[in-house]
Formats: structure tokens, C-alpha cells, sequence
């Protein structure tokens, strides 16, 4: 049996990294502390190189040219920490959640799979890195012996059975992570290294610094083993970005939520996951314009604080393209009414659906670029205009909602058998929406004259009236009489037409509902 | 001479060889597959509407435009995805359902004015993968449809150009020009009315066309890659019984009542009986 294990060396710098890719290369300081006391908490070897060190102060490091000076932020550590274990997930479903920097792995069985650990390694190394995160790995079949030189050295270590206490002779105390006391117990005694630390007699240390010395001891000489504490997998995907100036326009919006989605889906494609729906929540810049207003009414209002939107797809999607696509097109149709500080996105995941086509079978619409045509034509049109129509359980002549429309897959059956009505051949009616006011002239009972649009029209024939009522329990209810009218359009060909015009005997007028051409 | 011809023909051909198989033989264009109408008449006639291509069809109002697209829609829905960008929101998905249209398999795109409807017919053209895309510009105002510029048709062209889908517009004037692969013209000829003599009495509630019983039409064939006309010249005096039919009628029945138990009283003025003896001998 062996264990991997895998460490993010400067974490918080990674994470803040992974956030911002553009600033790995660079120069880079977190600050933290109280306000406005902030204190350097993390420098990377860039900005340590020009003499910037821990414990300065915010303004002594930007004096340093070219630093980049970033908060330190718990949302971006425990968003690269969840991408860390997603890696680990995508190796091996029993993994222990050591620390927020590091995880370790269960590799038993896994090299049928991946045929040497060697291929194991460089597996983990490469998906985290697909991750944003640069990581040390270190294989060995002692689970501590793993994690003590996944944090010495980059790796990817391997160490042969029976070889882990050579691997960690001359390896620092400090890695095993000793108690401050006992650490200091450590070096007044002269014991620096890892192999200094096993040649202890053991039952002589467990007198002077108790059990916790033992366990060290046990580490140190490579024999501390001990079993995981399995993780469950978890099935949140959220990522976090907040600004330190606010965005206000949708273009460098679209450039921050490109950079999210990006992550999600790097991260759920490791768990060979797909996006099946995003909810964005973007916290909103407060305005103050209000709290100064002197009108009383206008300083009552409250106004937003965060934005929502949702996008949830007919079926799963892996693209992040396709996504940011969608996404900007939703807030192009609805755009927050503030500027942007924050932004949380949470994607559900869902297992990705594969689509086969046949030979023999027609040509459909690619699902995912359906979705982009139907997205862009919401735009244009609104989307409450597009879709497929559905006729409601409903007596009324123009009854019908608006669904989403959707492709059925090609595996079922596609080619429908046409019924024996339809294959006749049927006059079709054409609506007029909404219908046109008209004016009708009656004789006899029967009408003679219509006139709608500022023209007067003969009636040469005419079939009603057919009275039709229905939802009179609800609040909308209608009732109309309805008459076809076939109309003289004198001058113009063809010399005639036939319409339907009904009266709305409750507004007691006429209307024109459309014609049948 | 001869032996300088062929020898720069042996030439060329050899140059060309792994471009172009026979550069010196005329290559006949093979008609674009069509798919049919779902009327048999006016399958008869213009043989159905070419893949890969822009069918016009046009007329004055209540001429069987809105007939047309739904038999055609019916035909297609069947076996494909369909589309319908209607620019004055006038489509009638209850009549459509009757025509045997399969509602779950169109897309409809509900436009206000020109401009949204070719975006979106550009839009749904682009994303491919539909059968037949319909753009509905017969109610628009003739001034307007006027002055949408001949490039957009041939934009319109070139996105359904080697594809397998029909893009068919309706119109109440030709716009396309030469852009279209086939052009029809419609015509309404006579309304059958029945409500007089009706022996059965209906058992269904109202619903449109309950008190029409059916309407026919005239279709004529303005331009059609699938057909050509034999050229004529003009001191020839025209062929009795020429070969090509270019115009041909039909009927389209409404749907609510069986025409077997209906008596008709047809409302024929004399002018359409003329027409009709005129149809029976086109000389």
C-alpha cells in the first residue's frame, strides 16, 4: 500500500495567484491586520528578492517598485483549497483533508490504472496545475513520510519501500511541525535533523517531552504510520472574486466572470463533472447619494445590495466559453443597477450527457450552440417571444404559453408517423395580435360594411354569429361573438378576402382577429 | 496547328491533374434535393422546395401564403427541426396544429418589425441543424420589405447555401430577385361556404374557420432552378400545350367538418367560372 501526498507550498500566495494569473509573475505581497495597521503577511521570491520581508508595513511595501499589494482574503484560500482536493478526487476517491495545504491520497490499486507511481506523480502535478496551483508531491508507503517530503521538496518524490528513513535523515525537525515548546526543547538539545531526532533512545524521550515527542520520533524514523481519515467528496463549487476598485461596465465584467468560470470548470471537469446550472450573485457597491439626500421620501428607499442571476441549462455543459456567452447575454438583457465589488459564483454540477448522431437519421441543432442561437435571439426579441408554442386546455381561439425550446435527443424516435387528418391539406388562419379595432355596419341582422386601418370594405358574405364564452369564475374571463366575413377589396387582387372579426360583448366593440389565408 | 492545340491540352490537363480530375469537361450542376410541400398539386408543380436554398413565395393577403407554410411545416416537423421567424407575430399555433404541424419541434420567434426578424432568421441560419427555417414578412409593410437592401438577401443566400436546410420566405411582393431558387406567386381564386345548407349539425364549440369550409387557390412558378422554360423566340408564336406548366390550382379544405356530409352553396361570381374554362383550355 502506498500514500501520496500533495503540498501547496506558499498557499495564500497561490491562491491569491490563482485569482489573478497575472500577478503570479510578478512581485506580489499580502497584507492583513487591522485597519488601517496593515502588515506584510506573505511575500513571494519575486518580491523577496528586492529586500520586501514579512512584518512591513502596507506603506513601506509600496515604496518597492512594481509590487503588487493584494489583501489577504479566507474566500480565495478556501476556493483554491477546494480546487486542491477536487485534484486529489480526480486521482483517487480516498483522500484525507490534512490542512488547507495540503491533502493525502490513497494510491492503493492505482497503478493498474496509471502503471507506476512515477505516472501517478506526474498525473497529480499536472491536474493541479491545470488547477492553478503548483504543487510538491511525494509517494512513499509511509502516509507521514508522504507528507513530511511533500514538504521538503518540490518532488515529485518516490520513495522505495523500506527507504524512508534514509529519505528523511537530513531533513530539518522543523518540517515534522513541532509543538513551539518542544521545539525549542529540540534545540537546546542540538537536535536539528530529522535522523539526529531517531537516533533518540525512545523510552528516554518519551520521559523528558511526553507522547508527543514519541510521535515525532515515530515520523522521523519513517515507522509513524497510521491510517486516513477519509474525506467525503463534496459537491459545492463556488468561486469568489472580490474587487478592489468597483466594475461598472459589462466588458471588464465579462473578463472577471470568463476568469470564474474558468476555475469552475477546470474544477468540475477534473471530477468529470458538467455545469447544469450557475447562480452569480454580485455584491453591489453601496451608494450614498440616498443617505445625503434631503428628500425624505427618497432617503426611505433601500436600494439593492446584491444582484442574482441564474442561468440554468436544458443539459450539462463543460464549455466555459459557451457559459460566459450566455451569461453576458443574460446581463446585457438585465444589467445590475450598480457598480460591482463582489462577485460569488456557484455552479451545480450535473454529469455530462454524450450525444451520438446517426447516420440515418436528420440533422439537429448542436445543443450547446442551440442554446447560445436561443440566448441571442432572447435578446433581440425578449425571451417570453421565443420558444415553442403549447396549446392550453382552453376554449378560447388563441390559447396558448410560450415554452422553452428544446431538440429531443436523436436516440428516440425522431420520424413521427403523420396522422390521417393532417395529411390533408387545410386552410390556415393567419392572427392579427393584437386584434384590430373595427367598425361594423349591420342590415338586416347580418353585416355589410367593416371598416378597419382607415378603410372601409363591402361584405359580400358572411357565416355567425357563433357566440363563445369561457373563464367566467375567474377575473379574465371573455365572451365574444364571432363572425367570417368574406370582404370586397375592391382594386386590389385578389378582389377578395376573408376575415374573422369578433364583438367583445364585454368592452362592446368589434375587433378584427385575423384572416385565413 | 491541331497537334499545338492538343499538346497544350495534354498540358494543362497534366499541370491541373491533382487539382482538377477533367478542367476541359463542362460539369452539370446536380439539382438541389427538395423536399415536398405537403400539397400534392403544387408538388406536382415546382417538384418541392430545394435544400440549400432561398423558395419566395408571395401574394396579396389571403392568397394560401400562411396555407403553404403550415403544410410545409407539417411535412417537415415530422422528421426535422423547424423554425419560424414571424415579423409581425401572426402565426396561429392552433391552426398549425390542425394543419398537423408538430408544435414541440418548431421554434417561433415572435418579432416586432423587419429589423429583429432578419437578425433573427441570420441568427438561427447561423446556428444550423434545421430543416426548414421560415421567415414570415407578409404582414410587414410593403414600403418597408421595399427597402431592405439586396444584400441582405444574398447574405440570406450564401448562410442557407450548402446546407441542408429550406429557407423559406414569405412576402407579399418579390424581394429576393435573384437570389431565390424558386419563386412563387399565389392567388386566391374562390371561398366555399356551407353554413346555409349544412346537413349536419356541428358537434364541436366555435372555433375559426368552423364557417368556412374551404378556399382555392392559383400558384404560379416565377423562377425555379429545378425548371426551365424552353427558350422562345419572339416571332415564335407561342406553343400550344407547352411543355412547361408553370401555373397550377389547388384546394386547401378547413378543418372542422367532414366535406362528405356537406352540401356546398359555392359563391362563384362569373368571372372566376370563366377563369375556370380558361385553366381548362390555356390556348
Amino acid at each position: 500500500m502506498a500514500f501520496g501526498a500533495i503540498f501547496v507550498p506558499d498557499f495564500s500566495l497561490q491562491a491569491a495567484g490563482r485569482s489573478e494569473p497575472e500577478i503570479r509573475n510578478r512581485p506580489l505581497v499580502l497584507v492583513d491586520g487591522p485597519s488601517p495597521m496593515f502588515r506584510v503577511m506573505a511575500v513571494n521570491h519575486l518580491a523577496s528578492r528586492i529586500g520586501v520581508t514579512p512584518g512591513l508595513t502596507k506603506a513601506a511595501a509600496a515604496e518597492f517598485q512594481g509590487v503588487e499589494i493584494r489583501p489577504l482574503r479566507k474566500e480565495l484560500e478556501e476556493a483554491a483549497h477546494a480546487a486542491l482536493l477536487d485534484a486529489a478526487w480526480s486521482v483517487s476517491p480516498r483522500v484525507e483533508d490534512t490542512a488547507i495545504d495540503t491533502v493525502l491520497i490513497d494510491l492503493a490499486g492505482l497503478t493498474t490504472l496509471f502503471r507506476s507511481y512515477e505516472n501517478i506523480a506526474q498525473q497529480i502535478k499536472f491536474r493541479c496545475s491545470a488547477l492553478g496551483l503548483d504543487v510538491h508531491v511525494a509517494i512513499s508507503t509511509n502516509v507521514e513520510t508522504a507528507r513530511v517530503l511533500a514538504r521538503a521538496f518540490p518532488g515529485p518524490t518516490i520513495v522505495p519501500d523500506g527507504q524512508e528513513t534514509a529519505s528523511l535523515k537530513a531533513l530539518p525537525v522543523a518540517l515534522l511541525s513541532p509543538a513551539v515548546e518542544l521545539a525549542e526543547v529540540f534545540r537546546q538539545w542540538g537536535v536539528t535533523t530529522c535522523g539526529s531526532l531517531a537516533a533518540l533512545p525512545v523510552l528516554s524521550l518519551s520521559e523528558c517531552v511526553g507522547q508527543e515527542g514519541v510521535r515525532l520520533h515515530g515520523i522521523a524514523s519513517g515507522k509513524g504510520n497510521r491510517s486516513l481519515s477519509i474525506a467525503e467528496p463534496a459537491h459545492l463549487f463556488e468561486e469568489t472574486l472580490e474587487l478592489d476598485d468597483a466594475v461598472e461596465e459589462l466588458e471588464p465584467l465579462s473578463f472577471l466572470l470568463g476568469r470564474l468560470l474558468d476555475q469552475l470548470c477546470a474544477r468540475l471537469s477534473s471530477r468529470a463533472l458538467a455545469v447544469r446550472a450557475i447562480q452569480l450573485q454580485l455584491d453591489l457597491e453601496p451608494r450614498f447619494e440616498n443617505a445625503f439626500d434631503s428628500r425624505e421620501f427618497l432617503r426611505k428607499i433601500k436600494l439593492p445590495e446584491t444582484f442574482h442571476c441564474s442561468l440554468v441549462l436544458p443539459r450539462p455543459v463543460e464549455d466555459a466559453k459557451l457559459l460566459l456567452k450566455l451569461l453576458r447575454l443574460r446581463l446585457e438583457a438585465n444589467p445590475p443597477k450598480a457598480p460591482i465589488q463582489k462577485l460569488r459564483m456557484r455552479a451545480e454540477p450535473d454529469r455530462p450527457t454524450a450525444l451520438q448522431g446517426g447516420l440515418f437519421l436528420p440533422a439537429i441543432p448542436d445543443p450547446d450552440k442551440l442554446e447560445l442561437t436561443l440566448a441571442r435571439i432572447a435578446a433581440v426579441v425578449g425571451e417570453s417571444n421565443v420558444g415553442s408554442p403549447e396549446l392550453q386546455d382552453s376554449h378560447h381561439p388563441d390559447a396558448f404559453r410560450m415554452q422553452k425550446f428544446s431538440v429531443p435527443s436523436p436516440a428516440s424516435s425522431f420520424n413521427l408517423s403523420v396522422p390521417e387528418e393532417a395529411a390533408d391539406s387545410k386552410i390556415s388562419f393567419r392572427s392579427v395580435r393584437p386584434p384590430l379595432p373595427a367598425n361594423v355596419t349591420f342590415q338586416g341582422g347580418r353585416p355589410i360594411r367593416i371598416s378597419f386601418q382607415g378603410k372601409r370594405w363591402n361584405v359580400l358574405q358572411a357565416s355567425g354569429p357563433w357566440r363563445a364564452s369561457g373563464q367566467w369564475w375567474e377575473e379574465h374571463n371573455w365572451q365574444e361573438d364571432a363572425w367570417d366575413l368574406e370582404l370586397d377589396l375592391a382594386g386590389r387582387t385578389p378582389a377578395r378576402a376573408v376575415y374573422c372579426i369578433v364583438f367583445d360583448s364585454l368592452q362592446k366593440k368589434w375587433f378584427v382577429r385575423g384572416s385565413y389565408d | 496547328m491541331r497537334s499545338s492545340t492538343a499538346s497544350l491540352r495534354l498540358h494543362i490537363e497534366s499541370t491541373l491533374a491533382g487539382r482538377i480530375p477533367s478542367p476541359f469537361r463542362l460539369r452539370e450542376a446536380a439539382p438541389p434535393p427538395v423536399v415536398p410541400t405537403g400539397i400534392a398539386a403544387l408538388d406536382e408543380l415546382v417538384g418541392g422546395l430545394p435544400r440549400g436554398g432561398l423558395t419566395e413565395i408571395y401574394g396579396p393577403p389571403c392568397a394560401g401564403k400562411t396555407s403553404i407554410l403550415h403544410s410545409a411545416l407539417a411535412s417537415r416537423t415530422r422528421s426535422e427541426v423547424c423554425a419560424l421567424i414571424d415579423a409581425q407575430d401572426a402565426f396561429d399555433p392552433h391552426s398549425s396544429e390542425a394543419s398537423g404541424v408538430y408544435l414541440p419541434r418548431l421554434l417561433w420567434a415572435r418579432c416586432h418589425g423587419l429589423e429583429q426578424a432578419f437578425r433573427c432568421v441570420d441568427l438561427v441560419l447561423h446556428g444550423g441543424g434545421f430543416g426548414l427555417v421560415a421567415l414570415d414578412i407578409a404582414d410587414a409593410p410593403v414600403r418597408l420589405v421595399r427597402q431592405v437592401p439586396l444584400n441582405v438577401w444574398f447574405r440570406l443566400r450564401r448562410a442557407v447555401e450548402d446546407t441542408p436546410t429550406v429557407l423559406l420566405v414569405l412576402s407579399q411582393e418579390p424581394n429576393a430577385k435573384t437570389c431565390a431558387s424558386l419563386v412563387l406567386r399565389l392567388g386566391r381564386e374562390a371561398a366555399q361556404w356551407s353554413v346555409r345548407t349544412r346537413k349536419t349539425e356541428p358537434t364541436t364549440f366555435h372555433t375559426p374557420a368552423c364557417l368556412l369550409d374551404g378556399s382555392a387557390y392559383s400558384a404560379e412558378i416565377v423562377r425555379s432552378v429545378l425548371r426551365y422554360k424552353k427558350p422562345r423566340f419572339i416571332d415564335q408564336p407561342a406553343l400550344v400545350g407547352n411543355s412547361f406548366e408553370a401555373t397550377v390550382r389547388f384546394q386547401m379544405n378547413a378543418d372542422r367538418y367532414d366535406l362528405k356530409e356537406t352540401t356546398y352553396t359555392t359563391f362563384l361570381p362569373q368571372q372566376e367560372e370563366q377563369q375556370e374554362e380558361r385553366m381548362q383550355d390555356p390556348a
